[in-house]
């Protein structure tokens, strides 16, 4: 959005005013992660808490910006979905990044990107490796940027293993935010993800291994809950080895105090030299992780917005302006640090307003269909729900081409709304498609992930896709153009009842 | 006495703060062993230090050249699978 000659040199006003439009220029879904009716059942202390981070709220991830320092390179465990020789830069995934970054650097980077960036409200270290396994380097980066930038909020993602140790010091450096990825509670489970751990100076093997690491993980879990600290439990889908086993991981995390569950599905390409990518283990499909998703939110906020970002990640969810602050762009920069603190600050006060005033809104105007449920007997379920994938490029509006859209928002709508449940991505976590592809053509991928899907909007769509999707039962529609998504949504919703559509099962399910 | 670090090694700090003589040097383009310092942790624990966090198999070897973590012995990965998908993708 800012050219980088152009920091420091803009008005409040003007920088707010230019910043605000891009403020969907990642995820622009009205609805998705914790809901508003969830959002709404928590306490003030912890709205206030999640208010300005894009990864703990679905509301704050339209409005702000967190970045990644990837200062934390040495790991204790090893996961068999990690490769640590971390080093391309085209691909888009938790452990990756491109440069190891000191925590001089990382505070020079990270004051630059809140100087360019007036959404940026958190600053994660999630690796490449574990950041508690990097204590000094972490801590380091945390107690600096807070001197400089003190309205910046710090947030790590760690596997566990080191976090009982290092919870006063986490409470010490006013950490709100931490997330810990469980992907287990029963260590049979755990030795055929964990290979090994570091456990006072030895490696420790096999379920050992597995039983030492869930044992830390649950009484971090617990000692952060006893200080107030919010946390989020990510969790890996491994289909055949935890996905029934994580219902039972959501039960758990919930009960013992975590605010969030985040489902995410396995990555393995045989290219990224992980055990299962070269193994042949296979990722969830896509409708498998709604499934499991939906089989968790019975008892827990679950986080459907989740890109699975790299370790140096840059800008809104949606998107990565990591290229825009490397280490030889960073050093040259000017940056006067109060502008861009007021810049901040001002930018923050009017997504407040607006997320206030969008939150009103959300609870005076009826959905489309409960207008409907009026003209119809009471108790007569108006018709199934139907998902349905939206090309958008931000602003919570159907705006992009299909043929340019990379990734695709899934709702589901039913007659109490439209909900965003996901997102479905076309490119496969790898900008270099002729590099990385496996022959299919981009249409083909594209149904594919859209399986389960019954209607496509988007802006424009030429004949062939057009034909394609339509071949394999999915309905294309461009007539809601512009238009808000939920509306757009609910629109095709009501045009399908109306039609009789909707008063069978889903094709899907039929043919099933 | 001494265990080295080879070419294989990838910067990632977790043997530098754990060796008992401080014999890790964070060089480029990658990591060594000052060969004066290190002991092999023999008295200090029951394994070398660096070579019981390191991830990379192969990237620590012993004064015969043995690697201390071979081949599979980490990600459980047989080497024979590598082999044959770094074939199968360089044939691309």
């Amino acid at each position: 959005m800012f050219a980088e000659n152009d920091v420091g040199l803009q008005t409040t006003e003007k920088t707010v005013a230019m910043a605000f439009p891009a403020a969907g220029g990642g995820c622009s879904a009205g609805s998705c992660g914790s809901s508003p009716a969830q959002m709404s059942a928590l306490s003030d202390a912890i709205r206030a808490k999640v208010a300005d981070h894009p990864c703990y709220s679905e509301d704050a991830h339209h409005y702000f910006a967190r970045m990644h320092a990837a200062v934390a390179p040495a790991c204790n465990i090893q996961c068999n979905y990690c490769n640590r020789k971390y080093d391309c830069a085209n691909e888009s995934r938790p452990g990756v990044v491109s440069e190891v970054l000191t925590p001089e650097q990382a505070v020079k980077k990270t004051l630059a990107v809140a100087a360019a960036i007036p959404q940026m409200s958190v600053l994660g270290i999630a690796g490449p490796g574990d950041p508690l396994a990097n204590p000094q380097r972490t801590f380091a980066t945390f107690r600096r940027l807070a001197e400089k930038a003190p309205d910046i909020k710090l947030c790590v993602s760690t596997n566990g293993l080191a976090l009982p140790e290092c919870v006063e010091e986490l409470a010490r450096h006013n950490i709100e935010h931490v997330t810990i990825t469980i992907n287990c509670v029963d260590p049979d489970i755990g030795a055929k993800i964990y290979p090994w751990i570091f456990w006072k100076n030895r490696r420790v093997r096999g379920r050992a291994a597995a039983a030492i690491l869930i044992e830390q993980q649950q009484k971090g879990l617990e000692m952060l809950v006893a200080r107030d600290i919010l946390v989020k439990v990510n969790s890996v889908m491994i289909p055949g080895v935890n996905d029934e086993h994580l219902k039972e991981v959501s039960r758990i995390v919930k009960a013992k105090g975590a605010f969030l569950h985040n489902v995410m599905p396995l990555i393995a390409e045989a290219e990224h030299g992980t055990f299962y990518g070269l193994m042949g283990q296979r990722s969830p499909t896509a409708p498998e992780l709604k499934n499991l998703q939906d089989a968790c939110e019975g008892g827990m906020n679950m986080m459907r917005h989740c890109r699975q970002c790299r370790a140096d990640a840059v800008g809104m969810l949606g998107e990565d302006r990591g290229g825009e602050f490397t280490l030889d762009k960073v050093e040259p920069m000017e940056i006067d640090h109060e502008a861009a603190l007021a810049r901040r600050l001002a930018f923050r006060e009017q997504a407040r307003a607006e997320l206030k005033a969008r939150r009103a809104r959300a609870h005076a105007i009826p959905t489309g269909a409960q207008v409907i449920s009026l003209h119809r007997p009471p108790r007569k379920p108006a018709g199934r729900a139907v998902l349905m994938a939206v090309a958008t490029k931000g602003s919570n509006l159907v705006n992009e081409h299909f043929g340019y859209a990379r990734e695709f928002l899934l709702y589901e709508a039913t007659e109490s709304g439209a909900r965003m449940v996901g997102h479905r991505r076309t490119d496969k976590y790898c900008g270099g498609i002729e590099t990385c592809g496996d022959g299919d053509s981009r249409i083909e991928r594209i149904v594919r992930a859209l399986d389960g899907c019954e209607v496509v909007l988007c802006a424009r769509i030429g004949y062939e896709p057009w034909s394609r999707l339509e071949a394999a039962g999915i309905k294309p529609d461009a007539e809601h153009a512009m238009e808000p998504i939920e509306e757009a949504v609910m629109a095709v919703w009501r045009e399908m009842l109306k039609a009789g559509k909707l008063q069978s099962a889903a094709p899907g399910e039929r043919r099933a | 006495m001494s265990l080295k670090i080879i070419e294989t090694c990838v910067n990632c700090w977790a043997c530098e703060p754990l060796c008992p003589n401080g014999a890790v040097i964070a060089a480029k383009p990658h990591f060594l062993i000052d060969a004066h310092k290190c002991g092999e942790c023999l008295g200090d624990f029951e394994e070398p230090q660096c070579a019981a966090i390191c991830p990379i198999e192969g990237a620590i070897i012993d004064a015969l050249g043995n690697a201390i973590n071979p081949a599979g012995s980490l990600t459980g990965i047989p080497p024979e699978r590598w082999d044959a998908v770094r074939a199968e993708i360089a044939a691309r």
